[in-house]
């Protein structure tokens, strides 16, 4: 009786967390549509500043060595089948679609998600965001308002980045070291890749860049008390920025793939 | 006036404001508690306007808590809580928004926006609220710092200011709006008795100078003694007495009394010689 009370207690938790989080989203969304007010405009350039400026040199590096990893682990297995001019396709939609996305989002998630809770977290210990309610304003409109959209404009900026650098470091490979002829590899690239595809990963980009900056907000807004709180709050917006971004990549595959599909039926992708 | 006191002495009965006069702030049989403990445990009050009313009691006993129901930072479990007649405990964070712009509320540690300077600090309510010119809010800034002895700092960051210097920059920030009631919590804890006695000072400056209702949680019994048209004790998140502080220095309550002198019970005393042996 004791552990299904338990297990009851856990999924209330759960569902009065998920609650509290679709508020928490419900409210940022009105604020955006609203006008989020002189302060949070004002710290809008700051923040993408900080959330995408900073981020470049970590996306520029790790795009350029997935990319060429790519490379050096597909090349054997095309050139058995005798298909090594073709690696241009294979490693720049997967770049594009999948690997650009999501590692930069991964990326920001550890880099600037850890960093908005804690900022937030021990403002929210140090009774800052107290401060700020006691006077009036939202600071979800004041605080949240301004990372979410920094988020949700630098990440899919980033991307870019980070495909640019995926393909390079993939054609430096190929080409430079396998020695894959240059006008095959972008010929098969470009035929692999048309402009729904670079959609994709921005549009996966905007969502997965909407959920790290919620999530992370939310769990600084609600972060325990003390040192302690916080530490553990940056390790939760984490984790469940991760996990989100995947599952979140797999529901928009499907829905992307079959918008495909549909637009363009017969042409059937692989890589969804 | 509805306040609750344990000890019905005469020499620390609950004083009642004038006749006809409505009170400015009313609590009415607050309960708070979380998870287990209980925080709050029936506090009815009724604050009239212009008074400067201070708060009492021990650590942990719900003061801040308190403070925070006032501007309904917090919500109570059961009781309601008046603001000009109006109930506020209920309402939305949205529709509380006009009532909280008629509060300025000093935090125990200043709480000030460690990523802005000073002069972004005590503008921060102006630039959300008013529809002031940049000119103005450095006007109003300047105004504001120099009501509490820091105009010239504007330029300084949190992080360069000593625990007063803070503590004076968010009474600029909690004035900024020119509020009706001024909510402080633990004013001069953490200051040596200079500072502490130049926030007193402070607060009953402001208390001529802008008629405001001033609220001030504390245990430092010189300062609630300086500042109170009248005082409040809470013990065991209820109300244990209140009246003028010649009332609270003459009342009989023997908790009161120990906590005005800064005297450990018989049993404290009891249990630390139990421990130490």
């Amino acid at each position: 009786m004791d552990y299904l009370e338990r297990i009851g207690q856990r999924a209330l938790f759960w569902l009065e967390s998920f609650g509290d989080y679709g508020r928490f989203v419900a409210n940022i969304f009105y604020w955006v549509f609203r006008g989020p007010g002189k302060f949070a405009r004002r710290q809008l350039f700051a923040q993408m500043f900080e959330i995408g400026t900073l981020s470049i040199p970590v996306v520029l590096i790790t795009g350029a060595f997935i990319g060429a990893v790519l490379a050096i682990e597909t090349y054997p297995q095309f050139q058995q089948m005798g298909l090594e001019t073709r690696i241009g396709s294979v490693i720049n939609v997967s770049v594009v679609k999948q690997i650009g996305p999501i590692l930069t989002a991964v990326m920001l998630a550890g880099r600037v998600g850890g960093s908005l809770t804690a900022e937030l977290g021990t403002m929210k210990v140090t009774e800052q965001i107290d401060a700020m309610r006691a006077m009036a304003a939202d600071p979800i409109r004041a605080l949240a308002v301004p990372r979410f959209l920094a988020c949700i404009v630098m990440l899919p900026l980033l991307t870019i980045f980070s495909d640019a650098m995926g393909m390079a470091g993939g054609w430096f490979i190929a080409v430079r070291v396998f020695g894959v002829d240059q006008a095959d590899y972008w010929n098969y690239s470009r035929e692999g890749i048309d402009l729904f595809t670079i959609n994709t990963g921005f549009i996966k980009a905007f969502f997965f860049g909407s959920a790290i900056a919620s999530i992370s907000c939310y769990k600084g807004f609600n972060c325990g008390s003390g040192a302690q709180g916080v530490g553990k709050a940056c390790t939760d917006a984490f984790v469940a920025s991760f996990v989100t971004i995947l599952v979140m990549n797999f529901f928009l595959a499907m829905l992307l793939n079959s918008i495909y599909n549909n637009l363009w039926p017969g042409s059937g992708s692989i890589f969804g | 006036m509805t306040a609750s006191a344990a000890d019905n002495s005469p020499s620390c009965s609950p004083t009642a404001p004038a006749s006809g006069e409505h009170p400015h702030i009313r609590l009415v049989d607050l309960h708070k508690s979380f998870g287990t403990l209980t925080v709050l445990d029936g506090i009815t009050l009724s604050i009239p306007q212009r008074q400067s009313i201070v708060i009492l009691g021990p650590s942990g006993t719900g003061k801040s808590v308190l403070l925070k129901h006032i501007i309904a930072l917090l919500k109570p479990d059961k009781g309601e809580v008046y603001f000009r007649d109006q109930r506020i405990d209920q309402l939305s964070e949205r529709a509380l928004e006009p009532i909280r712009k008629r509060f300025g509320f000093l935090f125990q540690l200043g709480a000030l926006f460690d990523s802005m300077n000073v002069f972004e600090n005590v503008a921060f309510p102006l630039r959300e609220h008013g529809t002031f010119s940049e000119e103005q809010i450095k006007n109003t800034v300047a105004n504001k710092l120099g009501m509490v002895g820091l105009d010239g700092t504007q330029n300084k960051m949190p992080a360069e200011l000593s625990g007063g210097m803070k503590k004076r920059v968010a009474l600029a920030r909690a004035i900024a709006l020119d509020p009706e009631v001024v909510l402080y919590d633990e004013p001069t804890t953490g200051l040596d008795p200079i500072r502490a006695d130049v926030i007193n000072e402070l607060i009953l400056k402001l208390n001529d100078e802008l008629h405001v209702t001033s609220i001030i949680v504390t245990h430092d019994m010189a300062s609630a003694f300086k500042v109170a048209d009248r005082i409040v004790m809470l013990s065991n998140g209820k109300v244990i007495t209140d009246g003028t502080p010649d009332q609270i220095r003459n009342c009989t309550n023997e908790e009161v009394q120990r906590f005005i002198q800064g005297r450990a019970s018989a049993d404290d005393l009891a249990a630390l010689h139990r421990k130490t042996k």
